[in-house]
């Protein structure tokens, strides 16, 4: 074990919690009306405790515990065997119960990233109910086929086909994007949509959230390298391009089509770039970071506006097009960019390094990327609607609209947000 | 006796308070509001939706006067509220029929 690599990866685990609390609440907090403000942070907040609660009782062992190709066992269940002696497969240098504990803040922020497509009308029931069987039916399995050994796209460990997905493009992007976009068509438009305008309340909020975000976001990918070393380094110098490239690229399109240049629009593209780098950020160079970073500001700019407005889906506070797009972008650039100089993570019989993407002439590498994207996007969205449909059954997923237009605040939770004295 | 109710820019409430002083009227009630007259509004955009905003906060100021010093107390309002841009706000003047104090009860002329 060394001191040093635990000490960065305890530190890690804690920012990639702030991203969920106060990061993601407070992101999101402030683009909702001021009526649902308490309603959509204490989502995250309760998934903070609920995910954490199903994680040590068979989360973590159906994610990581030795299974089937799609899906771990209960090897690892109740923590059974997960100490502080480390595990070679899974950060060699670390305590197994650092490595469990650091993906456990993986699992608390994905779900609580579909909020963003489900705020102002889901019930707080249905969202308790919908995430615990979410957790287990859908982040589990996708998260053990690309980590997990043996895993059906791990691309170390065994895996079928080998998708590069360094910190969760697939495995906390795209699944949540695309079961955001689910959720949304779903649960239908919220009241009024799109006539009534719905800015939001406090874009301070979300600027403080998406900073918070930023700073947490060296943890969730440098973390990934699972050890205080040079690739750690180079994946924090690849996040932090990314996410200064997409705010650019997001602001030009914006400025060049809409006139001006929005505060909410450079947080938004900085997330996006933030979300593409993801898989790509401990495979590629500062350069091909400020490509990936730039090419997501743009594109995600084009899918909350243009995409999202012909289809006409609510998908309230964009959590598809920035996780689900930005995701799906970065996954298949990681095929393009990711380098072996960088990290020669294929290597031959002999321990010799072998190319890794495109850019060192393995096209096929872009292949075995769309597969894990259809793998990903096609897991997420049938796992999604059965899910909804169980949960519409159980305990309903949408609130009366007479609770919708008097705010989730208030009728859900009873309280309001702010009572500010005159 | 005549309420007058002043409706002007956020930013002129202190003004207008400070001019009606002068004119000798100490008490006022301020109340914020939203509305538009002429001015029109204008567009806020977030994440590419476009929203209206047509009605803009204003302060509506109200204060009870005499009848001897209404034209003083509108003048005064006038001059202080004005900036000479679409905007500046309305004076109503209406007649009061009665008044009373609450603390003692009785009815007082002001």
């Amino acid at each position: 074990m060394n001191a040093a690599d635990n000490a960065w990866m305890l530190v890690c685990s804690a920012l990639v919690l702030m991203m969920t609390g106060p990061g993601l609440a407070l992101f999101y907090g402030g683009l909702v009306r001021q009526k649902n403000t308490l309603a959509i942070m204490m989502q995250s907040f309760v998934l903070m405790a609920l995910i954490t609660v199903l994680w040590a009782l068979v989360g973590y062992s159906l994610c990581f515990s030795e299974g089937t190709p799609i899906i771990g066992g209960f090897g690892y269940a109740l923590l059974r065997g997960v100490g502080v002696d480390p595990n070679a497969d899974y950060g060699g240098t670390i305590p197994h119960m650092t490595f469990m504990v650091y993906q456990l803040m993986f699992a608390v922020i994905t779900p609580a990233l579909i909020t963003g497509a489900t705020a102002e009308r889901m019930k707080f029931s249905g969202t308790v109910v919908f995430m615990t069987l979410w957790s287990v039916c859908v982040y589990a399995p996708l998260a053990h086929m690309v980590w997990g050994k043996g895993g059906l796209l791990n691309a170390t460990l065994g895996g079928r086909f080998p998708t590069l997905d360094f910190a969760g493009g697939t495995v906390v992007h795209i699944t949540s994007g695309v079961s955001a976009l689910v959720c949304a068509l779903y649960l239908g438009k919220r009241t009024g949509y799109p006539k009534e305008p719905m800015p939001p309340h406090s874009l301070v909020l979300s600027f403080i959230g998406a900073c918070l975000l930023w700073v947490g976001w060296f943890g969730f990918n440098a973390g990934s390298a699972l050890a205080a070393n040079g690739l750690a380094t180079s994946a924090f110098v690849a996040t932090h391009f990314a996410a200064a490239a997409a705010t650019l690229g997001w602001l030009a399109a914006e400025w060049t089509t809409r006139r001006r240049p929005s505060a909410l629009g450079a947080i938004s593209g900085a997330v996006a770039g933030l979300v593409a780098i993801t898989p790509a950020s401990g495979f590629v160079t500062p350069m091909a970071a400020l490509f990936i970073g730039f090419a997501a500001g743009v594109v995600c700019f084009l899918m909350v506006t243009l995409v999202k407005g012909r289809f006409g889906y609510d998908d309230a506070l964009d959590a598809f097009g920035v996780h689900g797009a930005g995701g799906t972008i970065g996954a298949l650039l990681t095929g393009v960019f990711a380098a072996q100089a960088i990290n020669p993570v294929f290597k031959d019989l002999q321990g010799r390094p072998l190319p890794v993407g495109w850019v060192d002439g393995n096209a096929s590498q872009v292949g075995y990327q769309l597969v894990g994207i259809a793998v990903a996007w096609a897991f997420a969205a049938v796992g999604t609607i059965v899910l909804l449909k169980l949960t519409d059954l159980v305990v309903g997923v949408r609130v009366r609209e007479d609770q919708e237009i008097e705010g989730l605040d208030l009728t859900e939770h009873g309280e309001e947000a702010y009572n500010l004295e005159m | 006796m005549k309420l007058i109710k002043a409706i002007v820019r956020p930013n002129k409430v202190d003004d207008v308070k400070d001019a009606l002083g002068r004119v000798g009227l100490p008490g006022m009630t301020v109340t914020e509001v939203r509305g538009h007259g002429k001015q029109k509004g204008h567009t806020a955009i977030y994440r590419g939706k476009e929203y209206d905003v047509s009605l803009l906060p204003k302060m509506e100021i109200e204060v009870v006067v005499p009848d001897n010093l209404v034209d003083d107390a509108v003048a005064a309002i006038i001059t202080a509220a004005r900036t000479g841009e679409i905007g500046d706000g309305r004076v109503f003047v209406i007649p009061v029929e009665q008044s009373y104090r609450i603390r003692t009860g009785e009815r007082s002329e002001l």
